[in-house]
C-alpha cells in the first residue's frame, strides 16, 4: 500500500480515537479499557494469515500459538467486558 | 471474493470498533458498545478465512490447525471470564491484554522468519517496534496479574541501582532492534525478543499500589499499537485502523486514569527510572487504636442523621455489597440520611465500587462522587469505611514524599465519627500507614466486612 495512504489512515485514526473517549466518567473507566483490550484481540485475523502461509513447522508453530492467545484475548475480552456492564442492569428501574 | 469486497468488509469492521468505542463511553450505550464491538470482531475474523492470502484460493492452509488453535483458545478465554469473580476481573483483563500483546509479537516473528531476506527495511522495522513492544507488554502484564492477584508483592519492587539496570536493558534492546535491522538474522530476532521480556518486567516491577491499573491501561495501549505495526507487515488496513484506534483510545483513557488518582502520568510512566527507595514510614511499632464491638457501631448509627458509606476493596473481597445494601436500607427506613461516597479508583480499578453496588441494586442516586460527597463530611454524623483504606488517608494531602501524596481523597476525617471495618491493621494496597486509624474519633471494627456488617445489622434490629 501507498505509504502515504497508510501515514494518513494512521492519522485520523488516532484522532477518531481520541475524540471518542475524551469525555468519559470515571465509572466506564474499567469497562472502557476492557472493550478496547478485546478490540485489539483482531490480531487474530493476522494471526490466521501467517498462519496460512507458514511454510516451516516452526512458523506454523508459533502462529498456532498466535492463534490460541489472540482468541482468548479477543473473545475473552469481549465476554469479560460484557460481564461488568450486565452489572449496571439494575440502575435502570 | 475480491480484494475490494474483502477491504470494504475490513473497513466496516473498522466502523464498528469506532462506534463500539463511542457507546463504550456512555452508561446508556455500553453494553450495546461492546456487542457491537464483538460484531465487527467476529465479522473480521469470519471474512478472513474466505480472503487470506493474494496468492491461494479457497481453502486456507493448515485449515485444520488454525481451527483447532481457535477452539483451544475459546475453550480457555470463555469459561475464565465467565467464571472469574467480580474481584478478580482486574487481572483477568491485564492478562488478556498480555495474550494479546504476546500474539502480536508472535504474528511479527513469524512474518520476519516467511519474508526472510526479501523484507523491506520498512517492514523489518516495523517487525522490529512490534516484537519489542508486544514482549513488554506480554511480560509486563504478566506482573501486573501477579501484583493484582497478591501472588506477589503489592509494594513497589526497587532493587539497588535498579534504575540503571533498567536504563541498560533498554538501551540493549534499542542496540539489539538495531542489530535486526541492519544483519537480517533469527537469532538476534530471538535475542531481541528475550530482552524486551525482561524489559518489561523491570519496567513494571517499580510500580506499586494505586498505578498498577494505570500501568494496565498503558499496556493496553503499547499492545494496540503493536496491533498496528503488524497490519503495516500484514498489509491488512483492518488492523492499522483497530490497532492505532485502541493505541490512541487507550492513551487518553490512561491519562483520565491518572488524571482520576492525581498521579502525573510522566511520573508513572518513567517511575521505573527515577525510583527511589520510599520513607520507611510505618515501622510497625504499636500505637493505641480504638476498637469497637458490632452494638456500639449500631448505636452510634442509630442516633446519627447523616450516614456516608465508603467501600473499598475489602467490601468485594467479602462479597459483601448485599448485606451493605440491607443495612443502608435499614437506615433509611428509620430516617437517616444514607449516601454512598464512592471514590474514582475505590477497588483495584476505576469504577469497581460502582459495578460491585450496582450488582446489589443500590439506587443509582443513592452513589455520590467524590466532588459531590467531600463537601458535606462536615456535616456527617458517621462515616463508615469498609475495606478502603488509601483512599481515605490524609497522609495524600498532608505528607508529601509519601506514594500516594497528591492523589484526590475522600475526606472521611472531617466527619464526626468514623468506623473502619477492617480484616487486620495492615496498610492498604499502597503500603502506607493511615494516620486516621488511630485518630481518637475513629472506631475500628475487625474482622471480615460481610461477617461485621451481619453483626452490625441484628445489633441495629435489636435496638
Amino acid at each position: 500500500m501507498e505509504p502515504m495512504a497508510i501515514v494518513s489512515i494512521f492519522v485520523l485514526a488516532v484522532f477518531v480515537g481520541f475524540e471518542v473517549v475524551s469525555k468519559v466518567s470515571s465509572t466506564l473507566h474499567t469497562p472502557l479499557m476492557s472493550g478496547a483490550n478485546a478490540i485489539h484481540g483482531v490480531i487474530l485475523v493476522g494471526a490466521i494469515i501467517v498462519a496460512d502461509h507458514s511454510s516451516t513447522n516452526l512458523e506454523l508453530g508459533l502462529a498456532v500459538a498466535a492463534i490460541v492467545l489472540a482468541t482468548i484475548n479477543m473473545v475473552g475480552g469481549f465476554v469479560v467486558t460484557d460481564r461488568m456492564l450486565e452489572m449496571f442492569k439494575g440502575n435502570k428501574k | 471474493m475480491n480484494r475490494t469486497l474483502y477491504d470494504l468488509i475490513g473497513l466496516a469492521a473498522g466502523v464498528a470498533f469506532i462506534l463500539a468505542l463511542k457507546g463504550l463511553s456512555h452508561p446508556k450505550t455500553a453494553r450495546r458498545g461492546n456487542l457491537i464491538g464483538a460484531f465487527g470482531a467476529s465479522l473480521a475474523t469470519l471474512v478472513v478465512f474466505f480472503y487470506a492470502n493474494p496468492d491461494s484460493s479457497l481453502p486456507l492452509n493448515n485449515l485444520g490447525w488454525i481451527l483447532g488453535a481457535m477452539v483451544v483458545g475459546l475453550a480457555v478465554g470463555v469459561p475464565a471470564a465467565r467464571k472469574v469473580q467480580m474481584t478478580q476481573m482486574p487481572q483477568l483483563v491485564a492478562l488478556f491484554n498480555g495474550v494479546g500483546g504476546g500474539a502480536a509479537a508472535l504474528v511479527a516473528i513469524v512474518e520476519y522468519l516467511h519474508l526472510g531476506v526479501e523484507a523491506t527495511t520498512a517492514e523489518v522495522i516495523f517487525t522490529v517496534f512490534t516484537v519489542i513492544v508486544g514482549c513488554v507488554s506480554f511480560s509486563g502484564s504478566v506482573i501486573t496479574f501477579l501484583k493484582l492477584q497478591e501472588l506477589m508483592t503489592t509494594r513497589p519492587v526497587i532493587f539497588p541501582a535498579g534504575r540503571f539496570i533498567i536504563a541498560a536493558t533498554l538501551a540493549s534492546v534499542i542496540g539489539v532492534g538495531g542489530w535486526v535491522v541492519t544483519a537480517l538474522g533469527t537469532t538476534p530476532l530471538l535475542v531481541l525478543a528475550a530482552l524486551s521480556l525482561l524489559f518489561g518486567v523491570l519496567f513494571v516491577l517499580p510500580v506499586g499500589g494505586a498505578d498498577v491499573p494505570i500501568v494496565i491501561s498503558l499496556l493496553n495501549a503499547f499492545t494496540g499499537l503493536t496491533v498496528a505495526a503488524s497490519g503495516y507487515v500484514l498489509d491488512s488496513v483492518l488492523l492499522i485502523i483497530a490497532g492505532t484506534l485502541v493505541g490512541a483510545s487507550g492513551t487518553i483513557l490512561t491519562r483520565l486514569m491518572a488524571e482520576a488518582m492525581g498521579r502525573s502520568l510522566f511520573g508513572t510512566l518513567f517511575g521505573a527510572f527515577t525510583a527511589k527507595p520510599q520513607d520507611a514510614s510505618g515501622t510497625g511499632e504499636e500505637r493505641p487504636v480504638r476498637s469497637g464491638s458490632p452494638d456500639d457501631v449500631a448505636i452510634l448509627l442509630n442516633y446519627a442523621r447523616r450516614v456516608v458509606i465508603v467501600p473499598g476493596f475489602g467490601l468485594a473481597v467479602a462479597q459483601a455489597q448485599h448485606t451493605v445494601r440491607e443495612l443502608a436500607d435499614m437506615m433509611i427506613a428509620k430516617g437517616i440520611d444514607v449516601a454512598y461516597g464512592i471514590h474514582p479508583v475505590a477497588g483495584r480499578m476505576p469504577g469497581h465500587m460502582n459495578v460491585l453496588l450496582a450488582e446489589a441494586n443500590v439506587p443509582y442516586e443513592q452513589l455520590a462522587e467524590m466532588d459531590e460527597v467531600n463537601p458535606t463530611f462536615g456535616q456527617t454524623d458517621v462515616a463508615i469505611v469498609i475495606g478502603a483504606n488509601d483512599v481515605v488517608n490524609p497522609a495524600a494531602q498532608t505528607s508529601p514524599g509519601c506514594p500516594i501524596y497528591g492523589m484526590p481523597i475522600l475526606e472521611v476525617n472531617q466527619a464526626a465519627n468514623i468506623i473502619f471495618l477492617k480484616r487486620s491493621m495492615r496498610p492498604g494496597f499502597a503500603g502506607i500507614e493511615n494516620e486516621l486509624l488511630y485518630d481518637p474519633k475513629t472506631m475500628l471494627l475487625f474482622g471480615d466486612a460481610k461477617a461485621s456488617l451481619t453483626k452490625v445489622v441484628s445489633a441495629l434490629k435489636a435496638l
